[in-house]
């Protein structure tokens, strides 16, 4: 009996030694520094920013039912084309005037708005709020520039953050999406999603840092969609904006959209 | 003690297996859900939470009522909660249980639950929710089981347990506030943002969790030979009567801010739930069957004649309970999607994948009581004998 605790005793001491060893090695193990150079052609800002000209975006829309930038974000980045509208995935979308303005919409505001879709995307809200519910830092706020990112692999697939967000920018993956996706048209350079977890537009964080200029803005034929720091007065946003009024959308909400609606 | 739930008559074992039975088809159809994903629940882009979420509210509420007949007994000496603080703490360790298993069954990722403590984030209320419920969880558990051991040896409850029990106390009332705010800190859903959800929370679960305990009681006093006590039942009537009030006081509040601010979001969610709203009324039976059981609650509580006769007493309970039930675990949830942020309505309706999950999680809960529940009774009349 006595022999046995010992031994009993020998062999879970050595267990526990073993597994706290391993955290330990691992923190040693782990190298410090940065492990990839960023790409000196990069973008850089301090808070992003999008304007929508819905001018010139309405008259391509009328000429031609233009969706290019929809067409072109969602296939970079393999967002699938799910038909059930209660379980589609939409980084970018059109929506009526009443919906997508609820709040200061009107019945008397000219025709041309009242029918006219706008365009909507995750607004990179200055002070966004489905990064303070999200529990894991699964979406979070991208320190340099301000991009709101989604780490779909850290993604426990719980919702807070759609239920928080009241632009309705984040869509869930209700299955597998894979299914959803041509074969022949996945972009292999971007990762596709699985079932469970939470998407939304991330404004091309890939391309930014590789100094490009996000998807849907590159597609647009008319520069309809102008992007750039809105911390920088020289940039061109910035610029636009002070010699147009634009909209934002709930701004009495106090989450702080960055983008930004010209009429 | 576990050896209590070992020994019992044929209804006793045919409880169990019943229970077991609805859980493993809950279980089979959480198979599905991991396999296909939340497609087969009624959820959607819009409406992203639903009946998961909702059971998940409804019962921290039953569970942090434990704290009605913990606070009066061991804060106040009130004698005649003695005998049924155990049922208490029992049923909040099966209430939290389900609870946790509801957070469980409406995650996209279950498997990669650990990530809330692999990255802990303190600025998320989903944080902080699963810090309380584990501790009330633990806290329950042990606090029951010790004092039950130290009755059954007819001894004094050791030392160290008594810090536990004035902890658990103000934690009881913490894991239903910081359930509101999951709730009442979101932008952007006029119904949930208002900052009496913890107050309408708490009150309605000091009104639903009691009277589920007087309906065990009762079934405990007819069932086996240990008497939870009518001076118990009637304290606790008492409690319930003043926290439905509280209630119904609180939800009538709102409805007033809503209605005479006469501002849209905040009345929208209150029409769709009692008229509908743009052609969609899911709810609207739901709502007014649960009015009609909270009027009824209070007609058969508020006059002592009515609150002290054994019958109506079981009939104003059941009101209580499904009446509460219905406006938390039916209605709140699904009202602050409805309407979405585009101020446009999906509907609703959970499918029977999902059902049989909830009624699963449910059986699972109630499992646990029965056990426990069990084991309590059992040691109770070996004491008596």
């Amino acid at each position: 009996m006595e022999k046995d605790r010992r031994e009993f005793l020998k062999i879970g001491g050595i267990s526990v030694l073993g597994l706290s060893a391993l955290p330990v090695f691992q923190a040693l193990a782990q190298e410090k520094g940065p492990r990839y150079k960023p790409d000196p052609k990069a973008l850089k800002g301090a808070q992003w920013a999008m304007i929508v000209d819905m001018k010139k975006c309405w008259e391509q829309q009328d000429k031609r039912q233009c969706r290019d930038c929809i067409l072109a974000c969602h296939k970079i980045h393999n967002v699938p084309d799910i038909p059930d509208q209660k379980r589609e995935i939409k980084w970018i979308w059109l929506e009526e005037y009443k919906h997508a303005f609820p709040d200061q919409a009107h019945e008397y505001a000219p025709e041309k708005v009242k029918e006219n879709p706008f365009m909507l995307l995750c607004n990179h809200c200055s002070n966004p709020p489905c990064v303070r519910v999200c529990p894991t830092k699964a979406t979070f706020k991208r320190k340099p520039d301000g991009i709101v990112m989604m780490d779909f692999h850290r993604c426990i697939g719980c919702r807070y953050c759609m239920a928080g967000c009241p632009y309705g920018a984040r869509s869930f993956n209700w299955g597998d999406p894979r299914p959803y996706l041509k074969p022949e048209d996945i972009n292999m350079t971007y990762p596709t999603r699985r079932k469970g977890v939470v998407e939304k537009c991330t404004f091309c964080y890939e391309r930014i840092d590789e100094g490009l200029q996000p998807a849907c803005v590159e597609a647009c034929k008319v520069k309809a969609l102008i992007f750039g720091d809105i911390t920088n007065p020289n940039s061109e946003v910035r610029k636009i904006l002070s010699g147009h009024y634009s909209l934002r959308r709930k701004i009495e909400l106090g989450t702080g959209p960055n983008v930004y609606y010209l009429i | 003690m576990l050896e209590k739930a070992l020994k019992g008559g044929q209804k006793y074992w045919s409880l169990l297996l019943g229970l077991a039975i609805l859980s493993g088809i809950g279980f089979a159809c959480f198979m599905l859900q991991l396999n296909q994903g939340l497609r087969i629940t009624g959820m959607s882009r819009d409406v992203s939470w639903g009946f998961y979420i909702a059971q998940f509210t409804f019962l921290v509420g039953v569970a942090a009522s434990a704290v009605m007949v913990v606070l009066p007994y061991y804060l106040h000496h009130v004698k005649e909660f003695g005998r049924i603080t155990i049922l208490g703490e029992f049923l909040a360790v099966s209430a939290v249980t389900m609870c946790l298993l509801f957070i469980v069954v409406d995650l996209g990722q279950p498997m990669r639950l650990l990530n809330v403590l692999l990255h802990p984030t303190p600025n998320s209320i989903l944080f902080w929710d699963m810090v309380v419920l584990n501790g009330y969880l633990f806290l329950n558990a042990v606090i029951g089981w010790t004092v039950l051991s130290a009755e059954r040896k007819e001894m004094p409850p050791p030392k160290w347990v008594k810090p536990l029990i004035y902890v658990s106390i103000p934690w009881a009332v913490s894991i239903h506030t910081v359930t509101a705010f999951l709730y009442a800190g979101l932008p952007g859903r006029h119904f949930w943002l208002t900052a009496i959800m913890a107050a309408r929370f708490l009150a309605s679960a000091f009104a639903s969790g009691p009277s589920l305990l007087i309906l065990l009681s009762f079934l405990i006093r007819k069932r086996t030979n240990f008497d939870p006590g009518t001076a118990a039942i009637e304290k606790l009537s008492k409690i319930v009567t003043y926290a439905m009030i509280t209630s119904v006081f609180f939800l009538l509040l709102e409805v007033f801010t809503a209605f005479y601010s006469k501002i849209p979001g905040h009345m929208h969610g209150f029409i769709y739930q009692f008229a509908g709203y743009e052609g969609h009324a899911e709810l609207v039976p739901f709502m007014w069957l649960s009015v009609i059981l909270s009027v009824t609650a209070l007609i058969l509580l508020i006059p002592p004649q009515f609150r002290n006769n054994e019958k109506l007493l079981k009939i104003a309970c059941i009101t209580v309970f499904f009446g509460l039930y219905l406006e938390k675990g039916v209605g709140l949830v699904v009202t602050g999607f409805i309407p979405n942020v585009f101020d446009k309505v999906t509907p609703y309706i959970p499918t029977v994948p999902e059902l049989a999950i909830t009624l699963g999680v449910w059986a699972t809960g109630f499992l646990i009581m029965a056990i426990l529940y069990k084991v309590a009774i059992g040691v109770k009349e070996e004491i008596r004998a």
